[in-house]
């Protein structure tokens, strides 16, 4: 008997069929991956599983009986538990208040806490209970919404992109819990869009595109190859690479240091980094190290830098504007795009004056003719699909919105252009144009510094990589020696000092 | 059942729409009031909403008390797109009376006279001022303190109160006044034009329309301007794109408190000729409603200065002619403004019929972040 | 000796409907609503308690009737900034616009009109301790209620589920939504009861602590409340604490004048306000006290739809 299944359900929203007539069949203590791109319809599919949206058409049925799931409480009580790809959870509470939280009111706090710490030595799951979750590094934090699914005593566990703030080897660790669950009858929902993972971990592999089934497949005897092709239509796009002609310094950091400004964030510690004229370099990273701080320092958002920590072609930039820094030829593309990179209400063209001042005069006036040629221009180029110069930012996809801002910066002639999350929540036609574009610019002889969460891409662009790991920057490494095994070590902090022993306690695993 | 949905692109139309249906429900719970004061409701609307309007006279005390709304709406504008929650305006306008009447009440007792509204430029400049320091108060302790712009402008409000009390209880009492709270009539010289013979209308409007004009450019077209919106809009942008959020509060706070300074030294030098403690009818907070009834743009606040402006008069016609109390035109203008905000919410989304109740999740589009945000797929 | 104890009881009997009025506010703001309608609402239960205690003669029923209107005002700011997302600063200061013009019309009608004087309680034994019986035990009863309430809240928020749930809330409502509750259920309730606090304050100012009604009775008061709750950062005993303190000032007011202070009393009426000031300034500098202790979510408005 299955323990899940869903029956030509679809899903109907105002501008598009999220779900159409989609099947699923998920058997007791399988690991079954959901395999699709951003857009495809998988979270759609798994709000209705754990009851958040209700489908318009078509019937589930847990094991073997069909059921209403009309709130997140009934699919608890079927025994469905979810962990959320990003937390739901409360910075300022305890981890065991987190938890309390998550489960019915049947259990005291002291038992909860008591029980925490039971289920996290069982399952190897590390969660101190009286920490308040803001102290708690990323990877610590899904330990704690793991925890929490799991005292639920779930039948069927959700499990949404939860590699994405994992290093390699905490990848491994988590494989080792999850087989340990489904070996005790827990059926696994694992929705993911990375290939590799699928196919070492799960028994089974829906795969969605568009809304529909494209296929129902065991993973471990496909390839990558074929995978890709139900998932998007065809094989992965083919980048070009040229030799790289690498040429001056372009930005070189030294000693940069910096407090960390909010209570729960990063402070950055004795940064050092070359970035040349014709070279990507890729910083990787689990989410939390620091990325944002640093960011925040090179885009000139935040200005304390030590004086001389920062030079651009040998210019001291360490305390400089944002403007200053675009008018020596630094151009940022930040990992958010609504709401940073550009502002929701306003149009495109009125987007376009975030970064680009071409169109004001000396007097302080705005030529409104010159800023919507310039969007049209962006749009045509880029391939944006948008509703014209006057649609306003938020109505674009994410895809778009992405191509339309990185477009802005690229043609914007940078000198050095710093890109943070390129092809985050953006589809994959979209993704490789970015892509593309990007190594355009750097065969042009711009120098790039790309961070990225996602380790195939940065292997796939960069020519030299780091790793950003509690505020701290490796050593860098030419992409050609080095391994995902080894880059991993490093993203927990593992890399070899000068001359002292590789640390051995692993930090923000 | 009703049910709202969220409409994928704003809508436009609604936009203007919105400040109409409002006043239409204020309009009908108004005569709903009226006949429950036991007054026949259509001569109660006709008092209130048609006999300002009802010849010459009238319709100069409209556009004379309309004055100070629009210049305190046209700066408190530019404070709200810039979400600088400035609601001190009365006190900065109180302040602008202080300071234009103090010198204007200098020239007087210093027997400098001249023609008429010689000297006004000089009163209003004054006025300008003093609202401009006023509001630099709020701003240094938001930008060095971090306090709430929202409660150090409000508590400067009865403190320019009692200020405004005490000058005129004090030492700027007039000794031939037979001791009530007033300062010495204003010499001519200190007076504001008259712009219409037999009325009490000023100069003070013409200047009110030409900033209507002036910050229409300034929101729309000028880079500053344009940088103060991005900063309400979405800070984080605006620290992306390096636009001072220094620089914007003080513009915002500065240019707000000018305006209302220079119409509060508008009011002692135009219609009142002297200072008292009710230099102000509650000004600075009506032009609150104004501002957002005015849609935070300038021609719009044209538009809902008259119009409060003529609620304001109505309140008075009201009182005299039908015994109801002044107090109603407050209550009316709070009504138009809890209409207008859910009115408003039309712009965002639809009425719709639904049949079962459903736990309806439409995609909304949030701020895209690798970890922090969620993004509907 | 005496009139520091008279000092001090005034001071209580001055900030209790401050410390009310801020518990209230505080309830809204732990769930993440601002309202900044506080001080309507208390004009309108001033007025509302006010006719109810001069028509029906009972302090009970003056004070349900301060409750009941605060909770109705509450309500429909509730139902706007919750349900339909209106943006919670206007819609909080229309509340307070609205009530004003509102109060002034339904009291014109009473204005000037004198209720009896309360006697404060007396409680045999503690009343006549020397110095802490008069300035303690010789209050109105509301004064009391006021410090009960204090460690109910303490109670309530800190060691009571529910109390955990209003603050994850608050914290973030986007993850409590995804974990089930009713986000917007919960925050409708806590704004109301906020509002039936405010309201009971109102009518204390009215009823026992003027006793009578005039146009713009509370002079502020609910805008200090407001201004207790960021003083407080967040927690009810110090919110008592500041209502006192602010009680005291205004009482320092009145103490200078009557000792023949050569200070006109204009000038020394600025003291509460000038002090609010001062204190606002002085705590919201630490901008990291602020961001550990401020609800995440207050004053931003919550879709469900994400």
């Amino acid at each position: 008997m299955l323990r899940l299944e869903l029956v030509s359900i679809s899903k109907q929203y105002p501008a598009v069929k999220a779900n159409d007539n989609v099947s699923l069949k998920v058997q007791p203590g399988e690991i079954h991956a959901v395999l699709g791109e951003n857009g495809a319809g998988k979270s759609t599919m798994m709000k209705m599983i754990y009851g958040a949206v209700r489908p318009d058409e078509g019937e589930i049925r847990w094991n073997g009986q069909p059921v209403q799931i009309r709130n997140p409480q009934e699919a608890r009580h079927l025994g469905i538990s979810m962990v959320f790809q990003h937390f739901s959870l409360f910075d300022t509470l305890t981890a065991a208040e987190n938890v309390w939280l998550g489960l019915d009111k049947s259990l005291s706090l002291a038992e909860v806490t008591q029980r925490i710490t039971k289920v996290s030595k069982e399952y190897g799951l590390d969660v101190e209970p009286l920490r308040p979750v803001h102290t708690l590094s990323v990877g610590e934090r899904q330990r704690v919404e793991i925890v929490r699914a799991l005292m639920t005593n779930p039948k069927l566990l959700i499990l949404d992109e939860p590699t994405s703030v994992l290093t390699p080897q905490a990848v491994e660790k988590l494989f080792v819990t999850l087989r340990q669950l489904a070996s005790e009858g827990c059926s696994i929902l694992y929705i993911s869009h990375k290939l590799d993972e699928i196919r070492a971990l799960c028994h089974h592999c829906t795969v969605l595109r568009g809304g529909k089934v494209t296929g129902e497949v065991d993973p471990r005897t496909e390839t990558n190859a074929g995978l890709s092709r139900l998932m998007i239509g065809s094989e992965p796009p083919q980048l070009k690479h040229v030799q790289a002609h690498v040429g001056e310094l372009a930005l070189e950091l030294k000693g940069l240091s910096l407090v960390k400004q909010s209570p729960f964030g990063t402070s950055l510690a004795d940064i050092a980094l070359q970035v040349r004229a014709g070279e990507i370099v890729g910083v990787a990273g689990v989410s939390g190290n620091g990325q944002q701080e640093f960011m925040a320092a090179l885009s000139g958002e935040d200005t304390r830098a030590p004086a001389g920590s920062i030079r651009m072609f040998g210019n001291d930039i360490s305390n400089a504007s944002p403007r200053h820094r675009r008018k020596m030829g630094l151009h940022f593309v930040p990992e958010e795009r609504l709401g940073r990179g550009a502002v929701p209400t306003l149009s495109l063209a009125q987007n376009t004056l975030l970064t680009r001042t071409e169109a004001v005069s000396k007097s302080g006036w705005i030529r409104t003719g010159q800023v919507t040629r310039l969007a049209a221009d962006l749009i045509a180029r880029y391939n944006v699909k948008a509703g014209g110069p006057g649609a306003a930012a938020k109505s674009l996809s994410g895809g778009n919105l992405q191509k339309f801002i990185v477009g802005r910066e690229i043609d914007a002639k940078p000198k050095l252009l710093i890109v943070s999350q390129p092809t985050w929540g953006v589809d994959v036609g979209a993704a490789a144009q970015i892509r593309g574009a990007l190594l355009k610019l750097r065969d042009e002889g711009c120098a790039l510094l790309v961070v990225s969460e996602e380790l195939d891409e940065l292997f796939e662009i960069s020519d030299r990589l780091v790793v950003i790991a509690q505020g701290r920057i490796s050593p860098s490494v030419p992409t050609a020696q080095a391994t995902i095994e080894m880059i991993g070590e490093w993203m927990s902090g593992l890399w070899p000092r000068d001359g002292a022993a590789p640390r051995k306690e692993a930090a923000h695993a | 059942m009703l049910k709202l949905e969220a409409r994928p692109q704003p809508s436009k139309a609604m936009s203007f729409a919105s400040p109409l249906i409002a006043l239409v429900l204020t309009v009908i719970l108004a005569a709903l009031l009226f006949a429950a004061l036991g007054k026949d409701p259509l001569k109660g609307l006709g008092v209130f909403f048609v006999e300002p309007l009802n010849g010459m006279r009238s319709i100069s005390e409209v556009l004379l008390k309309s004055t100070p709304l629009i210049l305190c709406a046209l700066g408190l504008a530019v404070c709200y797109r810039s979400n600088v929650w400035n609601i001190g305006a009365e006190g900065q306008f109180l302040l602008g009376a202080i300071a234009g009447g103090g010198v204007a009440l200098w020239l007087t007792t210093e027997g400098i006279s001249g023609s008429r509204g010689i000297y006004s430029p000089l009163v209003l400049i004054a006025g300008a001022l003093g609202g401009m320091v006023w509001a630099a108060i709020t701003a240094l302790l938001r930008d060095k303190f971090n306090a709430s712009e929202i409660l150090v402008s409000l508590m400067l409000v009865y403190v320019a109160q009692q200020l405004l009390n005490y000058l005129v209880f004090v030492p700027w009492k007039d000794p031939m006044g037979f001791n009530f709270p007033q300062t010495k009539t204003f010499d001519a010289s200190t007076w504001l034009p008259a712009l219409l013979p037999k009325s009490r209308l000023h100069w003070g409007f013409v200047v009110a329309l030409v900033f209507v004009g002036i910050f229409w450019s300034f929101l729309f077209r000028s880079w500053r301007g344009y940088q103060l919106q991005v900063g309400g809009l979405a800070p984080a942008a605006a620290r992306y794109a390096g636009f001072s959020a220094r620089t914007s509060l003080w513009t915002a706070l500065l240019t707000s408190g000018g305006m209302a300074g220079l119409a509060g030294a508008m009011e002692a030098a135009g219609p009142l000729k002297q200072l008292t403690p009710h230099v102000s009818t509650g000004y600075g907070f009506t032009a609150i409603i104004v501002c957002f009834v005015g849609r935070l743009h300038p021609v719009g606040i044209v538009f809902s200065g008259m119009l409060l402006s003529m609620m304001l008069i109505g309140g008075e016609l009201g009182q005299s002619r039908l015994g109801l109390p002044n107090a109603l035109t407050g209550v009316f203008q709070g009504l138009l403004l809890f209409l207008l905000l859910a009115c408003d919410t039309l712009i965002f989304y639809r009425i719709r019929w639904k049949g079962a109740p459903h736990a309806v999740v439409p995609p909304a589009v949030k701020p895209a972040t690798p970890t922090t945000a969620k993004e509907g797929a | 000796m005496n009139e520091i104890a008279l000092l001090l009881a005034a001071t209580l009997a001055s900030g209790t409907p401050l410390a009310i009025a801020g518990l209230g506010l505080l309830l809204n703001e732990k769930a993440g609503v601002l309202n900044l309608g506080a001080e309507g609402m208390m004009l309108v239960a001033a007025i509302a308690g006010f006719a109810a205690a001069y028509y029906s003669g009972s302090d009970i029923v003056a004070f349900a009737a301060g409750a009941a209107a605060g909770a109705l005002m509450a309500a429909i700011f509730g139902w706007l900034v919750i349900w339909l997302n209106t943006n919670q600063y206007a819609t909080g200061l229309a509340l307070t616009l609205f009530g004003g013009g509102f109060s002034a019309f339904v009291g014109v009608d009473f204005a000037g009109k004198k209720l009896s004087d309360r006697s404060p309680l007396n409680i045999p034994g503690l009343s006549d301790i020397p110095f802490i019986g008069p300035a303690l035990f010789r209050q109105h009863p509301m004064v009391h209620v006021a410090i009960a309430l204090m460690f109910a809240f303490g109670w309530f928020l800190y060691k009571s589920r529910a109390g955990l749930v209003l603050r994850a809330v608050g914290e973030s409502p986007e993850s409590a939504h995804a974990l089930g509750y009713p986000v917007r259920r919960i925050r409708f309730f806590a704004v109301i009861a906020g509002g039936a606090l405010c309201g009971v304050a109102g009518a204390y100012l009215s009823v026992v602590y003027a006793p009578l009604w005039v146009e713009g009775l509370t002079a502020g008061r609910g805008w200090i409340a407001l201004a207790l709750t960021t003083f407080a950062t967040w927690r009810p005993a110090r919110v008592l604490l500041g209502a006192y303190l602010f009680g005291g000032v205004t009482m320092l007011q009145f103490a200078l004048q009557g000792a023949g202070v050569e200070v006109s009393s204009q000038l020394l009426a600025m003291l509460p306000y000038l002090a609010t000031i001062v204190v606002l300034a002085l705590i919201s500098r630490n901008p990291v006290w602020i961001r550990i202790n401020m609800p995440a979510s207050l004053g931003k408005p919550f879709h469900p739809g994400s």
